[in-house]
């Protein structure tokens, strides 16, 4: 239980002496959806990491004599028009959809724990400023202005601007929750504590609150993602997503929408995929939400 | 209530007024302006390039163009679209009545839907029925809405050409029963989210209601079952729902550009993705501000049937 060195006063231990990881464990074990939906995601994860060592052609290797096969033998999800494996280009796609969800969702998470723990802590007009700021990006319809943005650039995001973009617009609802609970935290006799100790306020803001905080923002992280991918795989779709080349599960959905009459599976799997990722991640945070005890808003 | 309405509709005003600001700082800090498109168009000549930014005064400063910007969007000239020169208003205009058209039918099926089947849930609680519904709405949830619609469009109209698989009426036929036929599968695609949503808001709403000491005391009263729900449970879970549905507004215009795009359905949606295509910036500028705008009025009113709905909330 490292958790007592980063917040020395702070209530993480539980009354039982039990950790508050393992009994949010055993508290999360009991949701059964949310253990399928664990299997689920370490399935997709983990063929995206693997790869190259379980696709039997490259993702873009093209093969024009079988452009648009049926699903067979040697390609479990037929071929795309161009001759290309799907089922390597799903698992591909893969890689890109997790890695621009996971890492927009850790951008916006970094933005809202920071924007809302320093407006919660200091209070004032920093409080007031950061939260109007909340308000008028919220006053924002996001996707009208997304598109806009990345229009900017001649109407497709490469993946690092993609990933900014969406960071960028995904910490407001977070920014709010850390701040209502900074507000309460605040006041509390371990932050008196470290103060009295002299601890400067970054300290006590990132070292003695932020674990204490830590239970709502990870519930938040996990709906973020979802949103995430599913965000990047409808700007795909509008044509102001990654550059077609890349193979993305947005990309390769679009790409089979021309071939519905000729081979409908280029459209299922990818939605399929997405779906079933996504369902996976909510039924993860859903129970993480009960297992870590935070209240629902 | 009459003061905290005016000063709500003030504040949403002067929201509005900062988000078009914005909005016009960011498509004005657009690499190479608006004229980006025929910088490497070697038909236009510089001095082509020059007359054109004199014409539609992209020489003037910046807050000179949106003093004029912001005069013309009061006084009811939104400005001439770069593409087709025709007034933006207009163009908007033509395209309105189909978006509406669309967004009131999404939202009257997600209501159609939504409540009897919140009222069940609730009603049936952990039943497998329930389970069921709340299985479905994270699923609706999770599905891409155009891949939604790409399996509607697969099953009903490629499949067994039930439905028409795009646009909004056949060629010449202008009947309502053939605007329905269109409508059925985008009205699908834009209500299916809000049924999810709003049927959960109402079931745990109505089980948090349920739970309440003057519900047990009209049941021992002996009124009967449905007039407990109807007139008690029912009317008090409705406040949040409303809430919910005001703030909805604007995700389904949000919604309307991918489902406009998916089933080609003619409205502003994917006007919007034309003038995004096109540079057309007066016409995005355009675009933004109606969303902006159904975004900060949803909230507005949602606020205030909140107050109407509940005689508790008061506001000064």
């Amino acid at each position: 239980m490292n958790s007592r060195a980063l917040a020395p006063a702070g209530p993480v231990a539980a009354p039982s002496g039990q950790g508050l990881w393992s009994l949010a464990w055993a508290r999360f074990r009991r949701h059964r959806m949310a253990l399928v939906g664990l299997a689920v995601l370490a399935l997709v994860a983990g063929s995206a990491v693997l790869a190259p060592a379980i696709t039997p052609y490259s993702p873009t290797a093209l093969d024009p004599d079988h452009s648009l096969a049926a699903p067979s033998r040697q390609h479990l999800l037929g071929t795309d028009d161009l001759g290309r494996d799907e089922f390597s280009r799903v698992v591909y796609g893969g890689r890109v959809s997790l890695l621009v969800g996971l890492t927009a969702m850790l951008v916006g998470s970094a933005i809202g724990v920071v924007l809302g723990s320093v407006a919660g802590y200091a209070g004032g007009w920093v409080d007031t400023l950061v939260m109007r700021l909340v308000d008028l990006m919220l006053s924002f319809p996001a996707i009208f202005l997304l598109l806009i943005l990345i229009n900017w650039t001649g109407g497709r995001a490469p993946v690092l601007m993609m990933i900014a973009y969406l960071g960028l617009f995904g910490w407001t609802g977070l920014a709010r929750i850390v701040r209502a609970e900074y507000l309460t935290l605040r006041a509390r006799e371990f932050v008196e504590e470290a103060r009295a100790m002299g601890a400067r306020a970054p300290r006590i803001i990132f070292r003695h609150i932020l674990p204490n905080a830590m239970a709502p923002i990870l519930v938040q992280a996990a709906f973020a993602v979802a949103g995430a991918i599913l965000a990047e795989a409808a700007l795909d779709f509008l044509g102001f997503g990654l550059p077609p080349d890349i193979p993305t599960w947005g990309n390769l959905l679009t790409q089979a929408e021309d071939y519905i009459t000729n081979n409908p599976v280029l459209a299922v799997a990818p939605g399929i995929v997405i779906t079933l990722t996504v369902v996976a991640v909510f039924f993860v945070g859903d129970a993480l939400r009960d297992a870590l005890d935070v209240r629902t808003r | 209530m009459g003061s905290y309405i005016a000063k709500r509709a003030i504040q949403a005003g002067a929201l509005l007024l900062l988000v078009s600001l914005v909005a016009y700082a960011i498509m004005n800090l657009a690499p190479g302006g608006p004229l980006a498109v025929y910088l490497h168009n070697p038909q236009v000549t510089p001095e082509r390039i020059d007359l054109l930014r004199h014409q539609l005064g992209l020489d003037r400063p910046w807050y000179v163009q949106y003093a004029a910007w912001l005069r013309g969007l009061l006084g009811g000239h939104w400005g001439d679209s770069y593409y087709t020169g025709r007034p933006v208003l207009e163009m908007i205009a033509e395209r309105l009545p189909a978006t509406i058209t669309l967004m009131l039918s999404a939202f009257v099926l997600a209501m159609a839907l939504a409540f009897p089947i919140g009222v069940l849930a609730a009603t049936h609680k952990y039943s497998w029925g329930d389970n069921v519904l709340s299985f479905g709405s994270f699923f609706v949830w999770a599905m891409p809405a155009f891949w939604f619609g790409l399996m509607l469009q697969m099953t009903f109209a490629v499949r067994w050409h039930l439905l028409p698989v795009a646009g909004m009426h056949e060629i010449g036929d202008t009947s309502a029963g053939d605007l329905l036929r269109h409508l059925l599968m985008p009205a699908a695609v834009l209500g299916v989210g809000s049924v999810a949503s709003w049927s959960r808001y109402l079931r745990s709403g109505m089980l948090e209601v349920l739970g309440q000491d003057y519900v047990r005391t009209a049941f021992a009263k002996g009124l009967p079952r449905r007039r407990v729900l109807n007139r008690h449970v029912l009317r008090n879970s409705l406040i949040p729902i409303v809430t919910i549905m005001g703030l909805d507004l604007s995700v389904l215009f949000s919604g309307a550009v991918i489902t406009e795009s998916i089933f080609g359905w003619p409205g502003l949606g994917r006007l919007f993705l034309a003038a995004l295509n096109n540079r057309d910036y007066p016409l995005q500028m355009a675009g933004l501000m109606i969303s902006a705008a159904l975004l900060i009025f949803g909230n507005l009113l949602a606020d205030l049937t909140y107050a109407a709905l509940d005689p508790r909330i008061r506001y000064g």
